[in-house]
């Protein structure tokens, strides 16, 4: 029995997702019986050409060059994942799009005019079709090996759709934000991390993007009566996930002073 | 849908735990000074002990094994959406009210896993996974969440269906109870008729006095351990001191919800405006089903080996705010926060008389404390008994 092919790719990121594969000790073991990993840019390139069942897609899309590549990959894969905050909302990168870029680069370097460098970080779902997002900065691995198993037996994966509260709560983790006025995005935010931040006393900070319903207006404000004026609390949804349109428009609205 | 709601359904009637002391036996004084050999006794038999602890700024329930761990003076300031411990130089161990876990995960844990399945050349073998839990006492259980296990017990152990996990874990629970004293802000637990006092369900309860604790047993289990103390009978003055806090407790309590019967109501104001004004409010994180000692929903998750030959079918604590539990066919019939705050509000005050012969809340106000924004189902109830304008 042949085994799928599997490509990780990599765009502008820190790399991060890509160790949630390496990290995973004894289990990596095991991969290799499973998938033909025919390209793996932290472990080394190998053929980023190749024709794939399965590519996953670490960072966003920054250059000229990085347009024409996720076509190509695109083209190559018959099942595309995008792999962390970058790649599926723009990540961190993505708050330049609310400043001037090309005023940065002039005020930094010498010779801007040799930088290829769009004005625009984005999410690769902005440019091709993304079959699979997993959100996340950076992602787990339960939720990749997840992902990769379902693929495996042939069925969608099943994509978490609960807010991280949900799973503070069954971990017995304390509200931060009831006991301490902290400003934790866990109400909005996607679970999957395993509430690791409010388990430590500290405010969520949206590592795992929106949930499925976004009450920007209504966590907003409950901020402000915590004293955080409208930019602060703007702030809190422009941050790892300023990219994903639900909180681009929450931290909009709130900077807009609404 | 309507019509199956309007069908009584009185299958699992559950007897009303009352706010009245059940007193099977007189109760007995333990002076102060003695709760280490009432803790040391429930740790008999190879029983873990679990009691209240500070812990990240709130008292939960958590495996001591010395009076001394207990929170002494801890009073704590409840209001909606906020919670607060403050010491006081009281000398009193549970001059608070509840804080956010109930009995409930120790009954109904938040995950587990149900069965397990493995692939070897055969086929496909399944394994029902029985979990061992320790025999386990559980000390300073408030009214509230007595009433609500009560409720849970009518649900996971409805015959013919009962549930091996829940069972497992009741069967090897002790619980001591409190009277509450102290009640919040948040609590009406009185006009639900189910505290401050402990009513049936416990094996042992305790009322705090400043002199010491009266205890009164409510098993044969409970008997036993207090006769193995060798306390004397409490005095007439101590009886009526207790009943006095009782009461105090009782007039304390500010919220309510009404004595009525509001499933009709509440079920024949589906299309009520005001659950649009909740929605814009409401956040459908779950926090208030989470902390909900009655509510009982769940969710199952397979989690397979990478390798696919072996594989858990987990069972989870779900909410009716979550995408998932309304998700027919790919598609969420309550699609939005209304139809989801809609829901929790109506099941629990109007459908659970349907299906277990009460309602669902038994007043410990815990859904107002912790809930992200502050909502008070007792004043959401008021506005949606209001005829709209
Ligand atoms: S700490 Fe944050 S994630 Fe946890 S329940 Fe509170 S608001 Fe939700
Ligand atoms: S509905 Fe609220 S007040 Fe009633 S039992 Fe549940 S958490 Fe307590
Ligand atoms: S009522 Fe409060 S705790 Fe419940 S889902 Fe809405 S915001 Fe969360």
């Amino acid at each position: 029995m042949s085994r799928p092919k599997l490509a990780v790719h990599k765009f502008s990121s820190c790399d991060g997702c890509q160790l949630a594969l390496l990290n995973l000790g004894e289990t990596l073991l095991q991969l290799p019986g499973l998938v033909d990993i025919v390209h793996f840019a932290e472990a080394g390139p190998m053929d980023e050409d190749e024709p794939v069942a399965v590519a996953l897609v670490e960072g966003s899309i920054n250059t000229e060059h990085d347009l024409e590549r996720i076509q190509r990959i695109r083209r190559n894969s018959d099942y595309l994942v995008s792999l962390g905050a970058c790649a599926t909302s723009g990540g961190l990168q993505a708050l330049r799009n609310m400043a001037d870029a090309n005023a940065w680069e002039a005020a930094i370097y010498a010779r801007p005019e040799v930088l290829d460098s769009l004005p625009t970080a984005t999410a690769v779902s902005d440019h091709v079709k993304v079959d699979l997002a997993l959100w996340g900065c950076p992602v787990n691995s339960r939720q990749l090996l997840g992902a990769l198993r379902d693929l495996l037996f042939g069925v969608a994966p099943r994509e978490e759709r609960r807010p991280l509260c949900m799973e503070c709560k069954r971990s017995g983790a304390v509200c931060t934000l009831v006991t301490g006025e902290a400003t934790c995005m866990g109400p909005v935010t996607l679970a999957g991390c395993g509430a690791i931040c409010p388990r430590k006393g500290r405010a969520c900070y949206a590592c795992y993007g929106p949930a499925e319903q976004v009450n920007a207006e209504s966590l907003g404000r409950r901020f402000e009566g915590f004293g955080l004026l409208p930019e602060d609390v703007a702030r809190r949804f422009h941050f790892i996930h300023s990219g994903a349109p639900a909180f681009q428009a929450a931290g909009k609205h709130f900077r807009g002073g609404k | 849908m309507d019509q199956a709601w309007s069908r009584p359904v009185h299958l699992y009637g559950v007897e009303r735990p009352r706010g009245s002391k059940t007193v099977p036996s007189t109760p007995v004084f333990l002076p102060p000074d003695s709760l280490q050999r009432l803790l040391d006794s429930l740790r008999g038999s190879g029983r873990q002990l679990m009691g209240p602890l500070v812990r990240d700024g709130a008292i939960v329930f958590d495996r001591i094994e010395n009076a001394a761990e207990l929170p002494r003076g801890m009073r704590d300031i409840q209001s909606p959406g906020s919670y607060r411990l403050e010491q006081s130089d009281s000398p009193r161990l549970f001059a608070w009210a509840n804080g956010p876990q109930a009995l409930k995960p120790m009954t109904f844990a938040p995950e587990e896993v149900l069965w397990q399945v493995v692939r070897d050349d055969s086929g496909l073998h399944f394994e029902p996974q029985a979990s061992t839990p320790a025999p386990t006492a559980v000390i300073g259980v408030r009214g509230c969440d007595l009433a609500a296990l009560q409720l849970q017990k009518a649900h996971f152990l409805q015959e013919g269906a009962e549930d091996p996990a829940f069972q497992r874990r009741l069967d090897k629970l002790l619980i001591v109870a409190v009277d509450c004293s102290h009640p919040a802000d948040t609590c009406f637990c009185a006009s639900t008729g189910d505290g401050p006092d402990a009513g049936p369900g416990h094996d042992i309860a305790l009322t705090e006095l400043d002199e010491g604790f009266l205890l009164r047993a409510g098993s044969p289990q409970g008997q036993e351990i207090i006769d193995s103390l060798a306390l004397p009978p409490a005095s007439t003055a101590q009886l009526q001191a207790a009943a006095e806090s009782s009461r105090g407790a009782s007039d304390a309590q500010t919220r309510k919800l009404p004595a009525t019967d509001l499933r009709d109501a509440l079920f024949a104001r589906q299309d009520h405006p005001h659950w649009a004004a909740v929605a814009e409010r409401c956040l459908a994180c779950g926090n208030c089903t989470a902390v909900c000692p009655s509510c009982f929903c769940s969710a199952y998750e397979p989690r397979p080996s990478l390798d696919g030959a072996e594989s858990e079918q987990v069972r989870l604590w779900d909410s009716c705010f979550s995408f998932e539990h309304s998700n027919l066919h790919g598609h969420p019939v309550r699609d939005d926060i209304r139809l989801r705050y809609r829901q929790w509000l109506t099941h629990k005050l109007a459908g659970w008389h349907d299906q277990y012969g009460r309602s669902g809340c038994t007043g410990c106000g815990r859904c107002i404390s912790w809930c992200p924004v502050g909502i008070d189902l007792t004043e959401e109830v008021a506005s949606l008994l209001e005829e709209p304008a």
